[in-house]
């Protein structure tokens, strides 16, 4: 199993990408590739770009272990209020700054729920929320 | 890390003082100093040419065919780029550039940039293709694609189907000389002229097709030193007709999106900035982009290294050039006889090139990536290059690798010396009991 994790500041837009980059970069090398690859970076990417928007800040993990890639992410509050909500395509609370970058479509949750063949997301309010997505190497949740 | 694929980008061992240069400034890592010179891994390469520009010994060498090689034909005909009409300051007018290859050996010329009117053709129906995906990535610059082959090996299905304007010109020129001339086709050279070094692979090792129409590429640097000194000499043929402005436009960065006439089109210049935009769209962001045209080269093709005018000056130079041509758009110019009676799409896959990978096996691939994790914490992070491995991560990778040991690092070294050292004070105090 290899796992590494890294950590994602509050509204820190000028390094809002390394972390999926990076972790990107690394399944490469380990020879991940096709849908699962494609599926992650477009997960890894939503769920980095929510801490930075939405989170107090927060860490981002990845590891591959077995039959699957876990994508993990927890953050330290505000947690959501209402998540059926946050679950629903084209519903946001993105602020200003983050709409005015082009996120806030409320396309967030939906997208990695999507892209990912297990979601799992556990929110606690002033306490936190997890993110946890599982995709299954060599195949899983075809586009 | 053995020779197998023929690289126009090759080093001249005699000049090279093995410093760290290209090393660290290589968009692939693909350069490694060993035993005090610069080698290139062929695997990982892909032509840019990023290294020929930032050599201060002038080490690094595109290896193009001579003029010479034009003699093995009694027809031939040259293929000028685009981008080789940005390289004449006071040449008067395209006509002028094109008769003036007709006076250093060759019978015929062929415009590249009527290949690209003709490729803009075809990418504009391939752009109406609701089951293409979005956006699609231009073909044209050869070492975009293989940095995509090794880089971002899930953007491939994106990457356009049409073959590069060079290979459609080669395909139109020979066929064209051989039915006015009745000459075979087989008894006509055709000869690209080349900006960069990723062409001339292109040509040898072909990206999308079994075998090139072309015979032989030239520097356009070689081209300069004949063609300078008589270029003023020249009385053009007037009634020639010349590419349309959007087809010679192809030399610049953005010339490609405004041949095809869409809106929703990006051009990136440079290789590490598309790099990053491919980046964006493996995201999923970019997601109502149509088309991305990406070239290695600052400034597109008249940025290539074989080029010999200044980019901004050559861009400038193409833009009046362009401007005094008759407003034409490809679709007036090209009819559909000739889309419909040649192959101008690739008909191979691009596969994926898969160099990056540390196993073919996951799950050794994940064991060496724990090793290389240990190493790295042990690095000083200094991405200095040193130990002939461009940052302390490939330095980590390559010792797992098998190519080189952890002493290779001077720091590393330098520490152990010093323990080293310590032992023996240590050692020569001791005092017989």
């Amino acid at each position: 199993m290899i796992a590494e994790s890294f950590s994602v500041e509050k509204g820190d837009y000028l390094r809002a990408g390394e972390a999926s980059t990076k972790m990107k970069n690394m399944l490469k090398k380990l020879g991940i590739g096709g849908s699962v690859l494609r599926r992650i970076s477009v997960a890894a990417y939503e769920v980095e770009m929510n801490l930075v928007i939405h989170s107090f800040g927060g860490t981002l993990s990845i590891n591959v272990d077995g039959d699957y890639i876990w994508l993990i992410s927890e953050d330290i509050g505000p947690g959501i209020p209402n998540i059926e909500n946050a679950m629903r395509e084209g519903y946001s609370t993105a602020d200003e700054v983050a709409q005015g970058m082009g996120f806030g479509a409320g396309m967030g949750i939906p997208n990695m729920k999507r892209n990912a063949d297990i979601f799992n997301i556990e929110s606690e309010l002033n306490k936190g929320t997890k993110i946890s997505m599982g995709f299954l190497l060599g195949g899983g949740n075809g586009e | 890390m053995v020779n197998k694929r023929f690289h126009s980008v090759t080093l001249d061992a005699s000049k090279c003082k093995g410093c760290t240069n290209c090393l660290t400034r290589c968009p692939m890592e693909a350069i490694r100093v060993r035993g005090g010179r610069a080698f290139i891994m062929d695997e990982r390469c892909v032509d840019c040419g990023e290294c020929i520009r930032t050599c201060s010994y002038h080490a690094k060498v595109a290896m193009t065919d001579d003029l010479g090689i034009i003699e093995n034909f009694e027809h031939r005909i040259a293929l000028p780029a685009p981008s080789l009409y940005g390289q004449f300051y006071h040449a008067k007018s395209i006509a002028v550039i094109i008769e003036v290859l007709k006076h250093i050996g060759f019978t015929d010329v062929f415009e590249v940039a009527k290949g690209a009117d003709i490729a803009t053709r075809m990418l504009q129906e391939e752009l109406k293709n609701p089951d293409r995906p979005k956006p699609l990535i231009s073909s044209a610059c050869p070492a975009i694609t293989r940095m995509i082959q090794i880089k971002f090996p899930t953007l491939l299905p994106n990457i356009v189907k049409v073959k590069q304007p060079m290979e459609v010109a080669a395909t139109m020129a020979r066929a064209e000389y051989s039915k006015k001339h009745s000459v075979p086709k087989d008894e006509i050279g055709v000869f690209f002229i080349t900006p960069c070094a990723a062409k001339v692979t292109a040509v040898r090792n072909p990206i999308g097709q079994e075998k090139s129409e072309v015979d032989g590429v030239i520097s356009m640097l070689d081209i300069y030193a004949c063609v300078f000194p008589i270029l003023n000499k020249i009385t053009p043929d007037e009634n020639i007709k010349i590419a349309t402005p959007y087809g010679v436009g192809w030399a610049n960065s953005g010339g490609e999106s405004r041949a095809t006439n869409i809106n929703k089109t990006m051009a990136v210049d440079g290789i590490e900035n598309v790099a990053n935009v491919l980046e964006e769209i493996e995201n999923g962001r970019l997601r109502d982009l149509d088309y991305l045209e990406g070239a290695a080269c600052p400034g597109g093709c008249v940025g290539g290294p074989l080029t010999y005018e200044n980019k901004y000056v050559a861009r400038n130079k193409v833009m009046q050039l362009v401007s005094e041509l008759p407003c034409e758009r490809p679709e007036e110019t090209v009819p559909c006889r000739v889309l419909n009676s040649y192959d101008f799409k690739m008909d191979t896959p691009i596969p994926e090139n898969c160099s990056m990978q540390l196993d073919e096996e996951v799950s050794t691939a994940i064991e060496k990536m724990e090793r290389i994790n240990d190493i790295l914490e042990s690095l000083p992070g200094y991405d200095c290059g040193s130990c002939g491995s461009p940052t302390c991560r490939s330095f980590a990778e390559d010792i797992v690798r098998g190519y080189c040991n952890i002493t290779d690092c001077i720091f590393i070294l330098r520490d152990r010396l010093k323990v080293m050292a310590q032992q023996m004070v240590d050692m020569s105090n001791t005092k017989r009991e």
